[in-house]
């Protein structure tokens, strides 16, 4: 067949731009060019005029790269769709060679972190290998291999990127949370932090008032969480789809206004300090010991290392992340599991099979809590301190945006979008740091404007955390209108009888 | 109403929309092991009838009630009443009605025993056959959370029993091929079917069918005819449909029971409801005369 | 109790409820279009107090000495560019996901929330702005140590809200675009078979709401005095317990929540606790959705099987 190639309409997109940047100019001017100060103001002009150039030219290249797209069926993927992409295992065995590319390309940048350059490489190559050669058994192997390379990470991990590995598989394990509630049953919940703070504050205020450890906490602030989501859901999960969003916002809005204004007890915006890290069967690993026991240094008369304390809560969250993950993946092809999606699905259909769909939702709910419950004590545990400043809206946006952006539904999909928004932010940070540094050295290769070029980006790098909030908002709405079902594709499992009995 | 006890009797049944009646004193009986056919032009209220049996609607006024296997259900009671002044010195009906509006609701409909399919197609559409029949065994199988997540034997079995269920419903319905598909990519005729066999996975003891003959060409129609007998012969579920095809309704009906603007105009068996002159006059005049050319 | 303190709670109630009515409007109205909650109203609103302020600057930096010209003139910019962000978001966020799945406008709005917060928060810094006090004077009610008082700008506030509520009112009620306006949002399908362009009045539900919000935006500034790029967050989900309170979709129901909300509030804060008000004002939305989801004038939702 051939192929009908329509000429791009070069004064189409010429005229959208010219629109589009007329207006950014009349948004961007006064909010970005007339900066108050007291009761006057500055004027800074050129900053909406570059906002408006690059509106235009952004807008200018889409519309032509949309009207190619149109008509290319290999760009076919670059246009927004609708729809979900469901297959049924089995029917797609082979990796494309882009999915091995991309693991073994994960691969390597993750192994970067441990400061192996050719460690990193290596592991890449061997992944891309494997992953061509296994066929059938590759899921076991990459999950073994996963799973040994997080064990051995802190080992070789520096510091400060060991706690930040910490903040993200805090994150991760707040987004399987999250991802229960909202991708699976569907439900909208933005006031998922509420959990996360029962949690943390559980563990903070428990070990105050009453002495809890770090492993008396573990559960029972994920008891209590979900608890509190039961609580809440029970008379809140008939509503309305919309009404639930805004009832779970202003819930995780109460939880934070209550600990920020009963000071007796939560010490309001002082927060709670001094919050142990967990031991080792009751060894400590701090230098002097603080709950009574015996440094972990001197039990086994090793010099002490401030980081032992790191590798160790990394290594119990990994555990906890990996089992959950397991837990997870485990639920979704049980039955509660089931009608969940069902209800996500079609729930009058649901309520017609006889599900109740209130208590079916309740589960779903204090699911997710429990697992928000258990990120908290970690994090209480991993910081030492807490106040209510670390579960603001924010906060929920943040995990949300991390469902959003992994695909509703999809559990691979939240671990790397987890990994994405915590660790990019920080590698940003770290590279502004260390860039100009490089720069500098090679100041007297480069040619002089090259080198001012590098600087400027550089700093601009540094800025990047403040722009943060502002990306993640642009990533929700793009990920809405481009692909609102997810990027990877869902799997669905084939069932088939063990023994071929009556069906045919 | 030929037999004394009925399955499922409507008595006096009310239904008001704000200031529209949607049903007026609407009464009719569905014999066990019987198919009862609800006709009437469009907007009669059949659907609605249909929406308060399987328990979507509350009722305004009258009683529905299903003669169980077990035991009787008011279907009215279940999905949780209003609350009236005089139940404030009446404490155990106070309790009952308070627990019934926290815990009941129309899956308690579907529990008693009646299930339902819908007059536009609702399958899971984005999972597949089998999993929309698994999870219409939802209440049969091993829901513990610990035996599933550990695959205890028993959670095991309860799996590959609901599985063999859901092979065998396929297969009476007609749809083994397509169990490991989506149900959204079926097409039209088997999704037709396919909610058929969701609902008779629920093991009810009424069905209540909407138009599942719509959009459906010849043959498939008598393919459905075909299934829906036996539904009734093998399986013996009592079916109650909503049908426009006057064709099926005929064949298939032992009792048919005619609704116009909210109220029974008619009912009785297929050939006196033929010959009813109200129902002539109502409806059926126009399928009689393209009958008779 | 002293009657005069209630009183005066009562007064400074109304104007914070008539403030919440007018912005609880735009929620209001694109709920009852589109059937979806806007979640970047409040920042909407947020915006609008920035521009308000940036326009009255540029009004006093050309010497208009006038309050009267000088608030006219920073109102009537405030409306049309505060209505252009409005048009801006739904064009945005919004119009592209139609026919999409229910959460993705949800989900699409709060990313909007967060842009607009950041996007202020960045161009205009994250400190405290202020806005001049341009109305001054009160009327005393009472005699001696025992009174309370009405300030001009609180009897400005309640009638400018009312006024900008009538218009609204009659707008939507006796001109062709309102009953445009209704038909869309009793059945968007059938109005579209007639030939109303559906888009372009989702668009126009949009701007309207907007600009109820940017006069809101602008009584808020005179009263307080001053605000940051994040007051539209609280605001907006009290707004929100504003229509819900009323009946999410009724014009009426929202000014009647609004009124009910900031009386409750201003006399919860000012008997019981002012820490917990905002705890109180979200309670009172859990509580009414659970028990009249309909709220006080809205009609009830028949499930549709």
């Amino acid at each position: 067949m051939e192929k009908i190639h329509k000429p791009l309409d070069f004064i189409l997109a010429f005229k959208g731009a010219f629109v589009a940047s007329i207006i950014a100019l009349l948004l961007f001017g006064p909010i970005m060019g007339l900066v108050l100060s007291g009761y006057d103001y500055q004027a800074e002009l050129q900053r909406p005029l570059i906002a408006a150039v690059v509106v235009f030219v952004g807008r200018f290249l889409f519309s032509l790269l949309f009207q190619f797209a149109q008509h290319e069926p290999r760009l076919q993927w670059m246009l927004p769709r609708k729809t979900a992409s469901v297959w049924v295992e089995g029917e797609q065995v082979e990796s494309k060679q882009s999915v091995r590319l991309f693991s073994a390309m994960t691969a390597i940048t993750v192994l970067t972190l441990t400061g192996q350059f050719w460690l990193s490489v290596a592991g890449g190559v061997v992944l891309y290998l494997l992953l061509s050669r296994l066929g059938k058994r590759k899921h076991q192997v990459m999950v073994a291999l996963v799973v040994i390379l997080g064990l051995l990470m802190p080992f070789f991990a520096t510091k400060f990127w060991l706690t930040v590995l910490i903040a993200a598989l805090i994150y991760v394990l707040l987004g399987l949370g999250l991802n229960i509630v909202v991708g699976f049953a569907g439900l909208l919940d933005l006031g998922f932090v509420a959990f996360y703070a029962v949690g943390a504050y559980g563990y903070g205020l428990g070990h105050e008032y009453l002495g809890l450890s770090f492993w008396a906490a573990l559960p029972l602030g994920a008891l209590m969480a979900a608890c509190f989501g039961a609580i809440l859901g029970f008379p809140v999960l008939r509503m309305h789809g919309d009404y639930l969003a805004i009832v779970t916002l202003g819930f995780g809005e109460i939880i934070r206004l209550v600990l920020n204004n009963w000071t007796e007890f939560t010490h309001g915006p002082n927060g709670v300090s001094a919050i142990p890290p967990p031991t080792l069967f009751g060894l400590e690993f701090s230098r002097i010991p603080k709950q009574g026991g015996t440094p972990f240094h001197e039990f086994f008369g090793i010099s002490y290392d401030s980081s032992f304390r790191y590798i160790f809560i990394y290594l119990i969250l990994f555990i906890i992340v990996s089992l959950m993950i397991a837990v997870v993946t485990r639920l979704r092809n049980m039955p509660i599991g089931r009608a969940w999606e069902a209800l996500r699905e079609d729930e009058i259909a649901c309520r017609s099979l006889g599900i109740n769909h209130v208590t079916v939702k309740l589960s779903a709910f204090s699911m997710g809590a429990m697992v928000g419950g258990l990120a908290g004590v970690f994090f209480a545990a991993y910081q030492g301190f807490i106040n209510p400043s670390s579960f603001t809206f924010f906060e929920s946006a943040l995990i949300l945006a991390i469902v959003v952006l992994g695909g509703l539904g999809s559990t691979v999909g939240v671990i790397i979008a987890a990994f994405i928004l915590t660790i990019l932010p920080e590698t940003l940070r770290y590279l502004a740091t260390e860039l100009p540094k490089a720069i500098d050295s090679m100041s007297d290769y480069l040619p002089s404007f090259l080198h001012n070029t590098l600087s400027t980006l550089s700093d601009g790098l540094g800025d990047i955390g403040s722009y943060r909030v502002l990306i993640f908002g642009v990533c929700m709405v793009l990920m809405m209108i481009w692909r609102p079902r997810g990027l990877l594709p869902i799997q669905r499992r084939a069932y088939h009888l063990d023994k071929p009995g009556d069906a045919k | 109403m030929t037999t004394p006890l009925p399955l499922l009797s409507v008595s006096s049944l009310m239904m008001q929309f704000g200031g529209i009646l949607a049903l007026n004193d609407v009464s009719f009986g569905v014999a066990p092991n019987s198919i009862t056919a609800l006709i009437g032009p469009n907007g009669a209220g059949k659907t609605t009838v249909f929406n308060c049996i399987t328990g979507f609607y509350r009722a305004t006024n009258g009683v529905i009630t299903l003669y169980g296997r077990e035991k009787d259900t008011n279907i009215g009671q279940i999905i949780g009443e209003k609350l009236s002044v005089v139940d404030f010195i009446q404490p155990k009906i106070l309790l009952r009605k308070l627990y019934y509006k926290m815990f009941g609701g129309s899956h308690l409909a579907a529990r008693s025993g009646v299930a339902r399919t819908f007059q536009n197609i609702r399958l899971f559409k984005d999972m597949t056959s089998l999993e929309n029949l698994l999870v219409a065994q939802h209440t049969q199988v091993n829901r513990n959370l610990l035996s599933g997540l550990f695959k205890t034997p028993s959670f095991n079995r309860a799996e590959q029993l609901a599985l063999e269920n859901a092979y065998h419903w396929l297969s009476v319905c007609g749809l083994a091929d397509d169990a490991n598909r989506l149900a959204g990519e079926l097409p039209y005729g088997h999704q037709r079917r396919l909610e058929i066999a969701r609902a008779m996975c629920t093991k009810p003891t009424l069905i209540c069918l909407d138009e599942p003959a719509a959009g459906l060409n010849p043959n498939e129609t008598e393919a459905l005819s075909v299934l829906i007998h036996t539904l009734k012969n093998d399986y013996h579920v009592t079916v109650l449909l909503i049908e426009h095809d006057m064709g099926l309704v005929m064949s298939i009906s032992d009792h048919v029971v005619v609704l116009d603007h909210g109220e029974v105009i008619a009912m009785g068996s297929p050939d006196s409801v033929k010959n009813d002159p109200a129902v002539i006059s109502a409806y059926l005049g126009i399928e009689e005369e393209a009958a008779n050319s | 109790m002293d009657s005069f303190i209630i009183g005066q709670q009562l007064v400074n109630g109304i104007t914070l409820g008539a403030i919440y009515g007018l912005i609880a409007v735009g929620y209001t109205m694109v709920y009852g279009i589109i059937g979806m909650i806007n979640f970047a109203h409040g920042d909407i609103y947020m915006v609008s107090a920035y521009l308000g302020a940036i326009f009255l600057a540029v009004i006093t930096f050309f010497g208009i000495d006038s309050v009267v010209l000088a608030l006219i003139i920073t109102l009537l910019f405030t409306i049309v560019f505060t209505a252009l962000y409005g048009w801006s978001v739904e064009r945005i966020a919004y119009r592209p996901l139609r026919g999409s799945t229910r959460l993705a406008p949800l989900i699409s709005a709060i990313g909007m929330s967060l842009i607009l917060q950041n996007y202020v928060q960045l161009s205009q810094g994250a400190r405290n702005q202020g806005f001049p006090a341009l109305v001054e004077g009160s009327v005393r009610v009472g005699d001696g140590a025992q009174f309370f008082q009405v300030t001009y700008l609180q009897m400005i506030i309640v009638v400018t809200a009312f006024v900008s509520m009538g218009i609204l009112t009659y707008v939507i009620h006796k001109t062709s675009l309102g009953r445009a306006c209704r038909a869309t949002q009793q059945d968007p399908m059938m109005a579209e078979v007639l030939g109303i362009n559906t888009d372009r009045i989702i668009s126009i539900v949009f701007v309207l709401g907007a600009i109820m919000a940017a006069v809101a935006g602008i009584l808020v500034s005179l009263n307080y005095g001053s605000f940051d790029f994040y007051i539209g967050f609280i605001t907006g989900i009290k707004a929100f317990t504003a229509a819900v309170l009323g009946g999410i979709g009724s014009l009426p129901g929202a000014i009647l929540g609004g009124l009910i909300l900031g009386m409750s509030e201003s006399l919860f804060s000012g008997f019981v606790n002012t820490d917990y008000k905002d705890v109180f004002a979200f309670g009172l939305l859990i509580v009414v959705l659970i028990f009249k989801p309909s709220g006080l004038l809205g009609k009830p939702e028949i499930e549709k099987v």
